[in-house]
């Protein structure tokens, strides 16, 4: 069994977003970047530990960016895993992504996909579905838990106000979310290992993004904080329903 | 050409949020000039799927295939296909839950349709096609203009006030050919919290954190929530902790909610915290430390012991409803 993880390289969490040039781009200047922490902790985890438990042959990662997205797939390699391929293609439209990942699996033959639930940049949760389409396999999302026995993928995963456990043949597409595995830490050895390790380059295929990002904007600034006295509840409740009319 | 939108029910009623897709979507058409086709699937009777007309749907398509009772994305997509097909629809309207974001994707890649997840606006049509969504989780909009002929937006749940209107939709036969290669996927088990309100979908929704301080004084929380008709929620370390179950746990590595109220008790309102909350439109904080960083987060905030204020809280709220 063949395994590919799909890695998206996002800002840390903690990253003061900024935008410039009329607020038409995104500061990356003095940004971390990071592996997107559902991809990482579950998506990569659970692959490597399918594979510890001998039921991967391989572990491979894809991610799709420019020559700034390597520093993150290399930190992906010293987690584990066998191969890293970056596709050298702009990351900003979800069918372009998908579309790039789709066309390299099709070359290679992967008996799993795996990604994230949703990037933390862009918060589409789209691309998995989106490969499941373009390779014409089945999809689950959102999955928590992830067994495989002769070809068949037990998965638990969260649907609205609940779970369900589903079973399905491979090939499969799954996007992964909490509960999949424990996050690891990359250790010296592992670090050292992907520094070595080759990363495929791969020349993207000839697609055509179907969305551009005309503007960014800030939320509007919240006004400050009105307390209310912790003997007046009352009081909070009038203003929830005659101020901000929620209740 | 008409804006095509895929509908949701539970048990034959048709969710609110679905009714809030209709309604964006009547926007859009009339803003095209053109009408809205609703996609209905499973057991419905006429009456309910009529009635879509009086949130802007001018024609209901169903299809009735017993198998689509379980959602299945490759089945679903091939349903939208069909009805995008014989509508020769141009937007195609689903919503950002866990069906919209298994189905919409799936739909674009196959009828080659840019796609924007997670709209929180109408489509500007002054400059093309743009569309407002979250990006950053939450600290930040982007504009984007989708440049494909056809176009698949899926809508935020909760974005827009629903309101009804007058109308009728006329209901259609849809035929779909599927095959058991469709159905592939086996659901084995189904569990799911009955009665209370899916927290994705509460208006209202109760929050609890460390300073809750164990397990055994959730009661005082949960009377509170119950008195308001919310859903309950926590933070991170909360569920790791095993206090509450996991599909409580909001932020940026558990679920993304919008509610109209965000009341938050001890909780000191990390970024990681603030990633799944943020877009709540009143946020309430309660804690006991004025340093706290929530408060630069809130609307209203109460300083006091969670234990305190919360019963008081909860006791204002009955008054209030008694009077109503
Ligand atoms: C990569 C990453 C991802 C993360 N993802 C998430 C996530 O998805 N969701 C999430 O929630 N966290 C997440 N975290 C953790 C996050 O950083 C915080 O540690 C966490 O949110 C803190 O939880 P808390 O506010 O409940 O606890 P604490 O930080 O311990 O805060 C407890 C609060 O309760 C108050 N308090 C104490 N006693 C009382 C009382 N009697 N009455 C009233 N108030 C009281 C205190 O003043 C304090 O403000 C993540 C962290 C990382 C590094
Ligand atoms: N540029 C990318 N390269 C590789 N994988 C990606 C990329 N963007 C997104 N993904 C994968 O798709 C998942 C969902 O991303 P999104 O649809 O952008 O929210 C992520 O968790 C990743 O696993």
């Amino acid at each position: 069994m063949k395994i590919l993880v799909c890695i998206s390289q996002v800002p840390d969490t903690t990253t003061k977003i900024a935008f410039s040039d009329n607020d038409t781009r995104f500061v990356s200047q003095g940004v971390t970047y990071i592996i997107n922490p559902y991809d990482e902790w579950y998506a990569l985890v659970r692959a490597l530990e399918l594979k510890e438990a001998g039921l991967a042959t391989a572990v491979h990662m894809v991610t799709v960016g420019k020559a700034d997205a390597e520093p993150v797939i290399r930190k992906a390699l010293a987690l584990g895993g066998d191969e890293a391929i970056r596709i050298d293609a702009d990351s900003n439209d979800t069918y372009l992504v998908a579309a790039q990942i789709a066309e390299y699996a099709k070359t290679v033959g992967y008996d799993l996909v795996l990604c994230g639930k949703e990037s933390i940049d862009y918060n589409n949760g789209s691309v998995g579905a989106m490969i499941a389409e373009l390779l014409d396999m089945n999809y689950l999302g959102f999955a928590a838990k992830l067994d495989i026995a002769g070809g068949v993928a037990t998965v638990v995963r969260e649907i609205e106000g609940g779970e369900e456990t589903d079973t399905a043949a491979l090939p499969l597409v799954i996007s992964c979310q909490k509960g999949m595995a424990e996050a690891r830490i990359p250790n010296m050895r592992g670090i050292m290992a992907a520094r070595t390790r080759p990363l495929k380059v791969v020349a993207p295929a000839n697609i055509a993004a179907l969305t551009t990002i005309v503007s960014y904007e800030m939320p509007p600034a919240k006004t400050g904080v009105k307390m209310v006295s912790a003997d007046n509840m009352d009081e909070l409740v009038s203003l929830l329903h005659n101020q901000a009319k929620v209740i | 050409m008409s804006v095509l939108v895929l509908v949701e029910h539970t048990q034959g009623v048709f969710k609110k949020k679905s009714l809030e897709a209709i309604q964006y979507a009547a926007h859009i058409a009339r803003d095209m000039g053109t009408t809205v086709t609703a996609v209905a699937t499973g057991n419905v009777a006429a009456a309910e799927m009529q009635s879509l007309g009086a949130y802007g749907a001018n024609k209901v398509l169903h299809t009735t295939d017993a198998r689509l009772d379980n959602f299945n994305s490759r089945a679903y997509t091939k349903v939208m296909v069909a009805a995008a097909q014989k509508e020769s629809a141009k937007v195609i309207v689903g919503l950002h839950d866990t069906v919209g974001k298994a189905v919409s994707p799936r739909l674009a890649a196959r009828l080659n349709a840019g796609l924007v997840a997670g709209a929180v606006g109408y489509p500007d049509l002054s400059k093309g096609f743009v569309v407002k969504k979250n990006v950053f989780s939450g600290k930040a909009f982007a504009n984007i203009n989708i440049t494909s002929d056809v176009k698949v937006i899926t809508l935020m749940p909760n974005t827009f006030a629903v309101v009804k209107g007058e109308g009728s939709a006329t209901v259609e036969n849809l035929d779909v050919a599927l095959s058991d290669a469709d159905f592939s996927v086996k659901v084995v088990s189904v569990s799911k919290a009955t009665g209370d309100v899916p927290l994705s979908e509460a208006e209202l929704v109760v929050s609890g954190g460390r300073g809750m301080k164990g397990p055994e004084n959730w009661h005082v929380l949960e009377a509170l929530a119950k008195e308001l008709g919310a859903a309950t929620a926590c933070s991170r370390p909360v569920a790791d902790s095993h206090w509450r179950p996991h599909n409580e746990h909001v932020g940026q590595t558990g679920g993304t909610i919008r509610p109209n109220l965000y009341i938050a008790v001890g909780i000191s309102g990390a970024i990681q915290h603030l990633a799944g909350v943020n877009g709540s439109k009143t946020i309430v904080v309660i804690n006991k430390d004025p340093e706290a960083p929530f408060f630069k987060a809130a609307d209203y905030g109460v300083l006091g012991d969670a234990m305190e204020v919360i019963p008081r809280l909860t006791e204002a709220v009955k008054k209030y409803k008694a009077a109503q």
